[in-house]
């Protein structure tokens, strides 16, 4: 036994540790393109104070560690490219608080987005938070740490914007807490109004920390919701659509999605509009003003709404399995998407990339994109499901990924969750003094670069 | 391709017009102006009819001269590039029904059970009342009546695949063909009649069968004593001569009709066809108005005879105090096969 195992299990217990050839597989990839690569350990600590110790033995042995939640990034953002320690939080899972009144609660840093959904459902069933549409085992600070999105995206921003307090375990093993939690008891404010330090950490997919506690804010969980599906075939209109759907504010989610299968959603975008409210009335109110925002369309034939009767229950459930069920088409498990941060007016040139890179690459397609913020943005997602077990499949799909990736760089779109060679892409591309200063707070925060290395590794 | 045999005579020297003078959602000052647009479509010029029909097929039945106003409409709305509802719904419905080898063939042998595309009907055509017929179901679009595509008005679309629809029962094998789906019934009737299509095996309209099913089993029937609105499908203009059917099931099981303002040949449609091709305005008033005249008539349940109303209405007539429940439930109910719990 190495003398860096022993130490691991002397700080969580034989239990916590492996690095049977079994475990090193299964944490060595994810559904994604990317190449696997092996860990050398595999460590699942309870607490704060395991994870500060694991740190700082790390940084003693310089050796790498990979923070982990669930591993369902798609992007290949924990496969540990340099070996070392992958740092399985999903042991920390508990939820520590849930301050009401405030509106927010305190979770470990391994919870889940299923485990917080359904403990608000038993106990605050007023409350909710934005559910990302992944599986429900996917955790909540990872999520936040790769600006993630969800059910709340259109109404309140990235669920990163949601976060209201850190916990963070530094590369050098320091214990710290950013935003209203560093000065007092509270976790009602990550930032505002100190200097916000949570963009230290939010966005760097575990490269300049560990996240182990996060304050999120929940939102008013309405007795009623419902949804609209809106249809057309003019790609060029659908900007104006969203524009107008937008300026009603009243939307708490709004997907817009297009897939050749099945036929009956071959040649048509579609607008999915989710909205609530605590009374029938509120909710034919607001079914009512989102008819009216697109009766133009309805009158010249351009546009119409679908009736959703039979897939209501479908598009009501959150998390929805639609995108794992096509995931599924071409059977063999492989799933990636490239979902650049894009300006809403472009949709239609991404919406024609897609088709193009779909027949360039004989490979199977799907796209959903999600505003963000009323329509300051979207995440525009290209998505390929393949075959793990067809290699030629997968270097086709990544080839149409890294085309897809030049594209939206082109177009002055922003990755989403990128993975190492897109995250070169875009460094490459970078204002000097953004990458100067990029630079400057990773050496600053991980001198001896062991968090998570590859990702976010500036090269001058 | 098929053309629908439209006899331009007898409307030209229809005394009536009611066609459109019956109509419920256009209004005409009189039978000159009726007769006047209704000319205008037959001879292929511009008539507001061809902007304002909602396609609620009742002209069908109001022409008592044996002419077909609604196919001829819908024919020409076609000709002139005219879409009723918005494009994308349109295309939406031809390319989710395309034939695409994806169908279900039970044990047929003479007769076959068609459930049309509507997975719905299948879990009807089950228990003692269909229990000879029930495994010799069929279900897909294969087995589809396309009469759906003349609320787009795309008739073309029907006239391809009408044919292979016949096609396909009649390379079963069947001698008849028992439609659960009251449209089924009046696309294999009245629109394979209307373009010259020969069927070659006796389509069964599902009442029909019902009602003779439910005679012979007479001595299980306890009268349900119950009062209940009828909502009758848009499809049943092309077959009105069945109409008398749901009143003579439901002298039989027990069940009261109430008279109302909207029936029979004043039905309102269900409306959700309406929703797609104008918005929910129209829609709503019908529907409210629909609902409203059912509880005005004092009725406990609404029953449907077509799944798509049954659909559209289930949870709009539910929210104000009426069980919704289709026509073949409710023999079931009058056996004892099913619960009344059941339709809550």
């Amino acid at each position: 036994m190495s003398d860096i195992l022993k130490s691991l299990i002397e700080i969580v217990g034989e239990r916590g540790v492996s690095d049977a050839p079994e475990e090193l597989w299964f944490y060595s990839r994810d559904p994604g393109v990317l190449a696997p690569h092996k860990p050398d350990y595999v460590v699942a600590p309870k607490t704060t104070e395991e994870v500060q110790k694991i740190v700082q033995l790390a940084g003693r042995e310089n050796i790498p560690v990979v923070p982990m939640g669930n591993g369902m990034s798609l992007a290949g953002l924990v496969i540990p490219l340099k070996g070392g320690i992958v740092l399985d939080m999903k042991r920390m899972n508990k939820i520590l608080e849930v301050n009401a009144m405030g509106r927010y609660a305190v979770l470990e840093g391994g919870t889940s987005q299923g485990m917080l959904k359904a403990y608000l459902q038993k106990n605050h069933p007023t409350l909710r938070h934005s559910l990302p549409d992944a599986p429900p085992t996917t955790t909540i600070a990872a999520n936040v740490a790769l600006h993630g999105q969800g059910r709340l995206t259109n109404q309140y921003g990235f669920n990163s914007d949601m976060v209201t307090g850190l916990e963070v375990v530094l590369p050098t093993g320091e214990i710290c807490r950013i935003g209203s939690p560093s000065i007092g008891p509270y976790w009602f404010s990550k930032g505002p109004t100190l200097p916000d330090l949570s963009g230290l950490f939010l966005g760097w997919l575990g490269c300049t920390g560990i996240i182990t506690k996060v304050g999120l804010k929940l939102y008013p969980n309405k007795k009623f919701r419902d949804v609209e599906l809106f249809v057309t075939d003019r790609v060029d209109l659908v900007p104006t659509m969203l524009y107008k759907l937008t300026h009603l504010e009243i939307l708490e989610d709004v997907n817009v999605w297009f897939q050749p299968k099945p036929l009956m959603f071959l040649g048509n975008y579609h607008i999915t509009m989710f909205f609530t409210g605590d009374t029938e009335e509120e909710i034919e109110f607001k079914r009512k003003m989102i008819w009216d925002s697109l009766q133009e369309f309805m009158d010249s034939k351009d546009g119409g709404f679908m009736s959703v009767q039979y897939m209501k229950s479908a598009l009501l459930e959150m998390p929805g399995r639609t995108i794992a069920d096509f995931a599924d088409v071409p059977k063999g498990g492989g799933f990636e998407y490239s979902g650049p941060i894009a300006l809403i007016e472009h949709y239609p040139k991404y919406a024609a990339k897609v088709v193009e890179l779909a027949e360039k690459y004989n490979v199977l397609y799907a796209s959903a994109a999600r505003l963000i913020s009323g329509g300051h943005s979207m995440m525009f997602s290209i998505s390929f499901a393949f075959n793990r077990n067809d290699p030629a499949m997968m270097e086709r799909v990544e080839k149409a990924l890294t085309e897809a990736m030049t594209f939206a760089l082109d177009m002055g779109g922003i990755p989403w969750k990128p993975n190492f060679k897109e995250q070169k892409m875009v460094m490459q591309r970078m204002e000097p003094n953004a990458l100067k200063l990029l630079m400057m707070i990773k050496k600053n925060l991980d001198p001896q670069g062991i968090m998570n290395p590859g990702n976010w590794e500036v090269t001058p | 391709m098929y053309e629908l045999k439209f006899k331009e005579k007898v409307c030209a020297t229809c005394p009536s017009s009611d066609c459109l003078l019956k109509c419920q959602y256009m209004s005409f000052t009189g039978q000159k102006e009726a007769h006047g647009e209704m000319m205008k479509v037959v001879k292929g010029k511009d008539s507001r009819v061809l902007n304002e029909c909602v396609t609620c097929y009742a002209c069908e039945e109001y022409c008592t001269r044996g002419n077909h106003p609604f196919y001829l409409i819908s024919e020409r709305r076609e000709e002139k590039g005219m879409f009723t509802a918005p494009r994308p719904i349109t295309n939406q419905w031809v390319n989710m029904t395309v034939m695409q080898g994806k169908y279900l063939v039970g044990d047929v042998k003479d007769k076959a059970l068609s459930c049309c595309y509507i997975p719905d009907l299948g879990p009807l055509g089950s228990g003692e009342i269909f229990k000879d017929v029930a495994s010799a179901g069929v279900f897909g679009a294969e087995f589809m009546c396309p009469a759906v595509h003349t609320h787009f008005a795309r008739m073309s679309v029907i006239k391809e695949r009408l044919p292979v629809v016949i096609e396909n029962y009649r390379k079963l094998g069947v001698k008849e063909v028992i439609c659960l789906h009251d449209e089924c019934y009046g696309t294999l009737t009245s629109i394979a009649s209307a373009y010259g299509m020969e069927v070659p095996f006796k389509p069964v309209y599902y009442m029909d069968f019902l009602y003779e099913r439910m005679k012979e089993l007479k001595d299980k029937i306890k009268p349900l004593g119950i009062t209940v609105a009828y909502q009758r499908p848009c499809s049943n203009r092309l077959i009105p001569d069945k109409l008398p059917l749901v009143k003579k099931i439901f002298k039989l099981i027990g069940v009261k009709a109430p008279k109302r303002v909207y029936q029979d040949e004043n039905a309102l449609c269900c409306a959700e066809i309406l929703r797609s091709i104008s918005g929910y305005k129209l829609a709503d008033d019908v529907q409210k108005r629909n609902i409203d005249d059912m509880l005005k008539a004092g009725t406990e349940y609404c029953v449907f005879n077509c799944p798509a109303c049954q659909s559209s209405l289930s949870e709009k007539v539910s929210k104000r105090g009426l069980k919704p429940i289709h026509i073949i439930d409710l023999c079931k109910m009058a056996i004892g096969e099913k619960g009344r719990e059941a339709v809550l």
